[in-house]
């Protein structure tokens, strides 16, 4: 009997603990008792597909979804998916959301008093192609005000939230604008304790897809935990 | 070349936009086998009061134990109908809800089956990386012998096992508890 390969763990420090208080919100949500550590069975390291079909052909396009197109700063925003082993994930469904150019989402629980945008609804989805790679265009998210301490700013960011080839791979991240002044200042960028580890989640001013005359281009690369190399043998 | 996983973090507030378009409250397609079961409950934060902005995940085998996915190479049959792919956010009460169908043992890591469960994510603003955790079944004689259900402190595997709704036929309840006596089990898989 083979035991399932298992996804290797987290190097110290890339990831976020639950609790960290500069975060407000994390302080009564965050487990008190110590997580149960498992071994990898069939269950985890399966997990739902989705194919290139369950995505509309221009949901990658968040400048198109409405009869006029939106307010700002037009940009791509493109990468790659890959594993821990630096193999590109194909076929993998990849969502965004985000603020619109004033800083306001299109949500019913967002007060913040910035203007709506009618051509702007602030969501997408792509499949990535045979090389791990996706693309989106859309508009440069505004930073908005928030409550966890006085003067709170969200520095700008696109919410991206990844499947993977297993229950095991999901993630659910954010990506920010490179010299973004609130940066530093903010608790929810500051939660991986790995300096290095959190910088990644800034994106890179790309010349490569930066398009003539149309739009800046900003590249995004994201990695999935990859397997342990071979499967333990009973 | 050796990558370090992207970092994680939180879904913040307003998840619905990127979420809702792939929200599904019922697993269960066309021509399913298996015992139909509503699983509902509510969410919890660490003053009790419900959580209105998470939201949960679900993957799990079908009635034969099969997982729709490559990796599971059991000679046991997939039916169209099913994905195992669940998606349902909470109320403004904390509550959520959804039908699927009570899957069938899989294999676990001591080579026995496991008792049938379901896998759970759940993400809310606030909570920075997912937590992972199962549902197993009410009167399941198999959740004794549980190698997942056996590593879990005696005390806390009722957190794990959803209960029957009395004159509810086929409905169960199954709270997610973020703090305190009743604090519902998460697992550690490394991630």
């Amino acid at each position: 009997m083979k035991r399932v390969a298992a996804y290797r763990a987290v190097y110290p420090g890339t990831q976020p603990s639950h609790l960290h208080p500069p975060y407000v919100s994390s302080i009564k949500r965050a487990p008190t008792k110590p997580q149960v550590p498992i071994p990898y069975t069939l269950s985890e390291v399966t997990g739902p597909a989705f194919g290139p079909e369950i995505v509309a052909p221009k949901a990658n396009d968040l400048t198109r979804q409405h009869s006029g197109e939106p307010m700002g700063e037009r940009i791509i925003v493109s990468g790659r998916v890959l594993d821990e082993n630096s193999r590109p994930l194909a076929n993998t469904l990849v969502e965004i959301w985000q603020a619109n150019a004033a800083g306001r989402y299109l949500h019913e629980g967002d007060q913040h008093k910035a203007p709506l945008d009618p051509n702007f609804t602030g969501c997408g989805q792509a499949v990535t192609d045979a090389e791990g790679c996706y693309r989106f265009v859309t508009i440069r998210p505004g930073e908005y005000p928030w409550r966890n301490h006085y003067n709170a700013w969200r520095p700008a960011h696109i919410h991206f939230s990844l499947f993977g080839p297993a229950f095991a791979t999901r993630l659910v991240t954010q990506m920010y604008f490179p010299g973004d002044p609130l940066i530093p200042f903010d608790p929810i960028f500051n939660c991986t304790a790995d300096e290095k580890a959190r910088n990644r989640l800034i994106s890179v001013f790309d010349w490569e897809t930066t398009m003539p005359e149309h739009a800046l281009g900003y590249r995004f690369d994201i990695i999935l935990r990859g397997r342990e190399a071979t499967p333990m043998e009973e | 070349m050796s990558l370090q996983a992207t970092t994680s973090q939180t879904v913040g507030p307003y998840f619905k936009i990127g979420f809702q378009w792939l929200n599904r409250d019922n697993l269960v397609g066309e021509g399913v086998s298996g015992e139909r079961v509503t699983i509902q409950g509510q969410v919890f934060d660490g003053d009790g009061v419900p959580v209105p902005d998470a939201i949960l995940e679900i993957w799990q085998a079908n009635a034969h134990g099969k997982y729709d996915h490559p990796e599971d190479i059991q000679d046991k049959p997939l039916e169209p109908g099913f994905k195992g792919y669940g998606r349902v956010p909470t109320s403004a009460e904390g509550a959520f809800r959804f039908v699927t169908i009570k899957p069938g043992p899989v294999p676990g890591p001591d080579g026995k089956e496991q008792a049938p469960h379901l896998l759970v994510s759940v993400f809310m603003r606030g909570v920075l990386r997912r937590f992972v955790t199962r549902i197993y079944f009410p009167d399941e004689p198999r959740n004794d012998a549980d190698f997942i259900l056996n590593l879990v402190d005696p005390a806390r595997r009722s957190t794990l096992i959803a209960k029957k709704v009395a004159g509810a036929p086929g409905a169960l309840e199954w709270n997610v508890v973020l703090q305190g006596p009743e604090e519902t089990v998460f697992f550690d898989l490394g991630l």
